[in-house]
């Protein structure tokens, strides 16, 4: 397996950022209560990552060791504001589901957890390929949340009746429950249980 | 070696937030009018929707020309203002709900008023828009807000000729609970308002949001809509919201002049 394939394929299961290092779990519980939102928060933080990364490696032997932490955050705030913006020119319906998280990807963990551990300290092409790896990590998580919290709690797939609800004449009683954020906690939990079950090499010792 | 780290640093800084700020602002006032345009056919959308125009797969802004006339009204007396009284407040094409409601002259206080939908100022002001069809009015299309449960929701009502049947209701900006308050947006249910009757014969305000399901044998099925399950508050919050302006405080004026002079 090549270096770079490598460092693109490791985050989505091995060492996905929320199955793995439990980051970024505020948003995942946000936005997962549909698959589109998903899919868009997704993009967003794909979006930002690759960017925040490949920037930050680029300047990252000029960083002075006082501010790094500061002139990171200005690079991923500046980054998210234009996705923000981006989302609102070209995408208005979903802007207006997503409200207010996609400028909260600011805090997202994940993003200033990479810059940190990986964009400071390797080169530019490699950072960039960690930014897109750890995003389709999180991706994945949202996707797969999202895609169950949807089907259970309003019998639909991207808006698409698949278990046809009784309030629009089917017979599925949708479950208010997994619409609401503590199902994707209960999901993330069962999720980590799985990934855990299968690579037992990922669990802590006791 | 102190003094030039330093220098260093504070130049590093500045480089990064030019940068930054230029990359910002670039994006913020280039994408600013396809917002803006969006903002509007959103709104648009809403009122043709509700107009019962057909506006699929034709220039929007044509079909909205042609077929709806926006107005002011002033609420305490019902009288519809005439062009020539537009300013900076009053203008039914960028109407700011926000900047009229804090303005001395163009709001007011309505937070003591009974059944009011949990808002503290709104404007003396509102827009109004009348649909017509060759020449003959068919429906006018009522801006209306106000508190759900986690979000001012802010909406259109329309009603008939007769202004007493509910033509349509729908709200363009919310932030309620997908799938659960967020049902309002659901096409079964906005349409299970159409046809209800806004007052009774006598004339008094009945229309209402109910728990549950409304027995359709009763007198009163025709002034209730079904409340919608899981959202309680949200649906309570749109009963307020549509009575409150209906009612006196709202439009009613406006609604009682018209029926006087038919």
């Amino acid at each position: 397996m090549g270096k770079y394939s490598k460092i693109i394929l490791d985050p989505l299961v091995d060492k996905n950022p929320v199955t793995f290092h439990i980051l970024g779990i505020c948003s995942a519980l946000a936005v997962t209560s549909k698959l589109e939102t998903s899919i868009v928060m997704s993009l967003a933080v794909l979006f930002v990552l690759s960017l925040s990364n490949l920037s930050i490696s680029i300047i990252r032997n000029f960083i002075p060791g006082s501010i790094r932490i500061l002139i990171e955050m200005t690079i991923i705030a500046s980054l998210v504001i234009i996705a923000d913006q981006l989302i609102k020119a070209f995408a208005f319906e979903l802007s207006k589901e997503l409200s207010v998280y996609v400028g909260l990807i600011i805090t997202n963990c994940i993003i200033m957890g990479r810059a940190e551990a990986y964009a400071s300290k390797n080169p530019p092409l490699q950072s960039l390929f960690d930014g897109i790896g750890n995003a389709l990590g999180y991706s994945c998580v949202l996707i797969v949340v999202g895609g169950i919290r949807e089907l259970l709690g309003s019998g639909k797939i991207l808006g698409v009746n698949i278990l046809r609800p009784i309030n629009e004449g089917g017979w599925y009683e949708p479950n208010g429950l997994f619409l609401l954020s503590p199902s994707a906690f209960i999901l993330i939990g069962l999720l980590i249980w799985v990934v855990r079950t299968l690579k037992p090499e990922q669990s802590e010792e006791e | 070696m102190e003094t030039e780290s330093r220098k260093k640093t504070i130049l590093i800084a500045l480089i990064v937030s030019l940068i930054c700020s230029v990359l910002v602002s670039v994006a913020a006032v280039k994408l600013r009018p396809i917002q803006e345009r969006n903002k509007e056919l959103s709104k648009i959308e809403n009122i043709l929707e509700l107009s019962g125009a057909d506006y699929k797969d034709v220039d929007l802004f044509e079909v909205y020309k042609k077929n709806i006339t926006p107005s002011l009204v002033e609420l305490k007396t019902g009288r519809v203002l005439d062009e020539t009284e537009y300013n900076e407040f009053l203008n039914v094409r960028d109407f700011d709900i926000k900047k009229n409601s804090e303005d001395e002259n163009y709001g007011r206080d309505v937070s003591s008023l009974p059944g009011v939908p949990k808002i503290k100022r709104a404007p003396r002001y509102m827009p109004i828009y009348f649909v017509k069809k060759n020449g003959e009015l068919k429906k006018i299309i009522f801006l209306i807000y106000g508190k759900a449960l986690w979000s001012t929701m802010y909406g259109f009502i329309a009603l008939g000729a007769d202004l007493n049947t509910i033509e349509g209701l729908t709200f363009f900006e919310h932030g309620e609970t997908p799938g659960l308050g967020g049902e309002v947006d659901n096409p079964r249910w906005k349409a299970s308002w159409r046809g209800k009757k806004v007052f009774d014969d006598l004339g008094e305000l009945k229309i209402e949001v109910i728990k549950g399901k409304v027995d359709l044998n009763s007198m009163s099925a025709k002034h209730k809509i079904d409340g919608l399950s899981g959202s309680t508050i949200t649906t309570r919050g749109v009963s307020d919201i549509v009575r409150f302006w209906l009612g006196p405080e709202g439009y009613g004026e406006f609604i009682k002049k018209r029926k006087e002079a038919r």
